[in-house]
């Protein structure tokens, strides 16, 4: 089995992930801030305010809503907004340190476990896992129940109930980081290891650690006021919204006012932390939440002439593309036509909008990105607006970079490279697996039927490449759009499988776009080539065959194909 | 004059009942640069840990600089990585994105304590030798291209003055005119300082322009091994030639099978 070449699928996987992180504010994030402000501000002030009301006794007890008591009284005839208010204090802190000593325990524990020679790694791991599957809850009420009541065992006991949670994260991201190159570099180099947990394992998971700890503080939150509802947690005189809500319990049926403010304290204060959490996720992950791609028609002059010609099979006329929500151009006013047979090469280097522009023409845009054409028409439909899924598979087949990871690996080639048959065309499944078997066939795949029932695992990295062509073909597209095809595969298969494209289209017709970085394959395969750097076609070649850096005129077609490395070797002296 | 810095003889490498490396030789005389050339599975790879001692041989010899590492020792061993660096192949997860470049370098240069000021100089010294400049030394990864962090990667490979640097595939993830620019870079870097170099590359006339001698690798085993020039103008095993005619910018190139 040939394994794909790794590098490859770096340089056209485009945007690195830890490019430029620029922190995307969202309102979930900023309203939760703000509750959060508001609780501790509250926390701080309300017992300088409200103190002596909170656990004075008052005149009237058992009161319910009025003007001097607007959440009631209770029993001693204290003012239960005021205890609430208060209480703010000491329900914050006893959930922020138990959330302080989870997390510093579990990652201590995670890294711990992660530094551990093998078995011990493996053994705690387990340990971790098992811990993780109980409930928080339960593990709190038990702990608790063997360290006795008191503000400190419950924390103690919310701390320990959430460890777990912490210790797997942490060891699943040390597990991840480690792997990474600079870890291995910097292992490479001698660094001693617990050096490398400092400087660059946990640097590096500071991210999720902070939205696991603010989902953590809104749990210890409940857990707490859990505990103390049920008794274990602060003792009278001391108080938090826990025992608030239990007093409360007991005359709800004479006066609910007064479960009203501890409860809706409690729920503040959690959704306030579980919207930071959120906040924080989403900003981590900024493409989770825009919007689909459109292609909308632009207005103007067409920048093509003479397009007409009976054999054009696709006409692009004008396409841009721009970034949503910055409204970067990322491809500028790119028009070019393909006659039917014929081969078109985009050659460009990353970032020069060879890929956009192709993924235009599918169709296929990515989120949060904006398109516009004024023309593009394929084989007389008009791609633009609304097209249906069924014309699209119909007029488009699609080859990809890395046949590795295009296909699923769970599943037989006959069942999911005949889907685009079954499912757009309509085709039976019978007829569709004999249509795939006779396009293996085309392709030179040894035994069709047998491969039918194959999985992706068991043919080579240029037999992948081989099945998706056939599979692309089957639907006899109009138009074949091949983007870096051969880039993740080694000399000896791109040669076959260039090979194998050329001979499909001079025996079907079809016409193929094909995308490539390597002016060296662009060179061998295309008919036209049309040169592209930050967006805007520089040069358009229509003589490929004479290609050398006296017959292109663009400075920056020169420098790429003085660039392209080539083998020097006078040809004379191999024979 | 000539002096072997890499001398490996009969090496043999197995994955469980896999054979991926056998009986391989390859000798390399320092200042010299070696490229090794193979498709996916030809071991390439594995030769190269071999060398910077993750992967243990089964039997052969592969001395270093005087140390046979196949027979050395732990300790041994932790010495002798010092000495051999390794160019990893994407500059995207080479670097860690939240350590500065003068931080990153430091660590080479003292893998232990890793302090940047007592190194300032040294470090700014090898800004300016890979292209860049001392004042980007307190700058993080994403500021930088992929192009510019390969260079940062150059450096801190060759910060200590290795006896023997690894770069597996250094060019691989790179655009070509960025790829030409790091080529030129590494050649002139040979050029001044000397160093000892074992190129790995899939792309033949990449490894021609960096590289002295080749050796080529197919399915674990050297088929053909020498003078660049002399293997590329008159190869000898049937799969060099293969290698050579499948290289899709060489004149006369052609698809028909």
């Amino acid at each position: 089995m040939t394994e794909s070449n790794p590098a490859a699928a770096v340089r056209v996987a485009g945007a690195p992930a830890d490019r430029a992180r620029t922190f995307a504010w969202n309102p979930g994030l900023v309203i939760g801030l703000v509750m959060l402000v508001v609780v501790a501000l509250t926390a701080i002030i309300a017992p300088l305010v409200f103190g002596a009301q909170a656990t004075g006794v008052g005149s009237d007890p058992g009161q319910s809503a009025s003007a001097a008591h607007p959440l009631g009284t209770d029993t001693l005839g204290r003012d239960m907004l005021a205890r609430t208010l208060v209480a703010t204090q000491s329900t914050v802190l006893m959930a922020l340190f138990a959330t302080a000593l989870s997390s510093v325990v579990g990652i201590a524990l995670g890294i711990g476990v992660w530094l551990a020679p093998r078995r011990l790694r493996e053994l705690g791991l387990r340990l971790i896992e098992f811990a993780v599957s109980y409930p928080t809850m339960l593990v709190a009420i038990i702990v608790a129940a063997i360290l006795g009541q008191g503000v400190v065992q419950v924390v103690v006991a919310v701390a320990v109930a959430n460890i777990a949670g912490f210790a797997r994260l942490t060891a699943n991201l040390a597990a991840k980081i480690s792997a990474s190159e600079y870890v291995t570099t910097a292992r490479l180099m001698g660094v001693p290891v617990h050096r490398l947990a400092l400087r660059h394992v946990l640097p590096n998971m500071a991210e999720p650690i902070l939205i696991l700890i603010a989902g953590a503080f809104s749990g210890a939150l409940v857990e707490i006021s859990g505990l103390s509802f049920i008794g274990l947690g602060a003792q009278s005189p001391a108080f938090d919204w826990g025992t608030l809500l239990n007093d409360g319990l007991s005359r709800i049926a004479v006066n609910p006012i007064v479960i009203v403010g501890p409860a809706v304290a409690l729920t503040f204060t959690s959704l306030a932390a579980l919207m930071v959490g959120d906040g924080l996720a989403a900003a981590a992950n900024p493409r989770s939440n825009s919007t689909r791609a459109r292609l909308v028609r632009a207005e103007g002059e067409p920048a093509l002439v003479a397009t007409e010609g009976d054999d054009v099979v696709l006409i692009a006329d004008g396409i841009t593309v721009t970034h949503g929500s910055t409204g970067r151009p990322l491809v500028s006013d790119v028009s070019f036509t393909i006659r039917r047979g014929e081969v078109l090469g985009i050659v460009g280097e990353s970032g020069s909008g060879k890929s956009l522009t192709a993924s235009v023409v599918a169709r296929l845009l990515g989120e949060g990105l904006e398109a516009s054409a004024r023309r593009l028409e394929l084989g007389g439909t008009d791609l633009i607006g609304r097209v249906s899924g069924r014309t699209l598979a119909s007029k488009i087949g699609l080859v990809y970079q890395d046949p590795g990871t295009a296909l699923n690996p769970a599943l037989v080639l006959g069942s999911q490279l005949s889907d685009v048959l079954t499912i757009r065309l309509g085709f039976p499944r019978r007829g569709a697996l004999g249509l795939l078997a006779r396009a293996f066939e085309a392709v030179k795949l040894s035994d069709p039927e047998g491969r039918l029932r194959q999985h992706p695992h068991q043919l080579s990295g240029g037999m992948k490449q081989r099945a998706m062509i056939a599979s692309a073909m089957s639907t006899k597209p109009d138009l074949l759009i091949a983007d870096e095809p051969t880039t993740a595969l080694d000399v000896t298969v791109q040669r076959e499988v260039l090979s194998l494209l050329r001979r499909m289209n001079e025996q079907s017709g079809t016409a193929v776009l094909f995308i490539s970085h390597d002016l060296g394959v662009v060179r061998a395969l295309c008919d036209r080539v049309l040169v592209m750097k930050d967006g805007r076609i520089v040069e358009r070649i229509d003589d490929v065959a004479t290609l050398s850096e006296d017959t292109v005129e663009h400075p920056y077609t020169k420098q790429l194909l003085a660039a392209t490395p080539v083998v020097a070797v006078p040809r004379e002296a191999r024979s | 004059m000539s002096e072997v810095m890499v001398d490996v003889r009969g090496l043999d490498v197995s994955f469980g009942s896999a054979r991926v490396l056998r009986g391989v030789d390859l000798r390399l005389e320092r200042g010299r640069t070696v490229g090794v050339v193979g498709e996916s599975g030809s071991g390439k790879s594995t030769l190269a840990k071999v060398l910077v001692g993750t992967v243990r041989a089964a039997s052969g010899t592969a001395t270093v600089d005087g140390v046979d590492i196949v027979a050395a020792d732990r300790r041994a061993m932790r010495a002798y990585r010092r000495r051999t660096q390794m160019i990893p192949q994407d500059p995207y997860s080479s670097l860690s994105p939240r350590r500065t470049i003068a931080q990153t370098l430091a660590e080479a240069v003292d893998p232990a304590r890793g302090r940047v000021t007592r190194h300032e100089q040294l470090i700014a010294e090898w800004l300016v030798r890979v292209g860049l400049s001392a004042d980007m030394m307190h700058r993080f990864p994403h500021e930088f291209s992929g192009g510019q962090r390969q260079r940062i990667a150059i450096a801190r490979g060759l910060i200590i003055d290795p006896h023997l640097v690894i770069a597996d595939e250094i060019t691989s993830a790179l655009d070509v005119s960025v790829q030409a620019q790091i080529l030129d870079l590494l050649a002139g870097i040979k050029e001044s300082l000397g160093v000892t170099m074992m190129f790995i590359s899939h792309n033949l006339a990449v490894v021609q322009r960096v590289s002295d001698d080749v050796v080529v690798l197919y399915q674990g085993e050297v088929v053909e091994a020498g003078p660049v020039e002399q293997v590329y103008s008159d190869p000898q095993h049937w799969y060099t030639r293969r290698l050579l005619d499948a290289d899709p910018g060489a004149p006369g190139f052609s698809l028909a099978s």
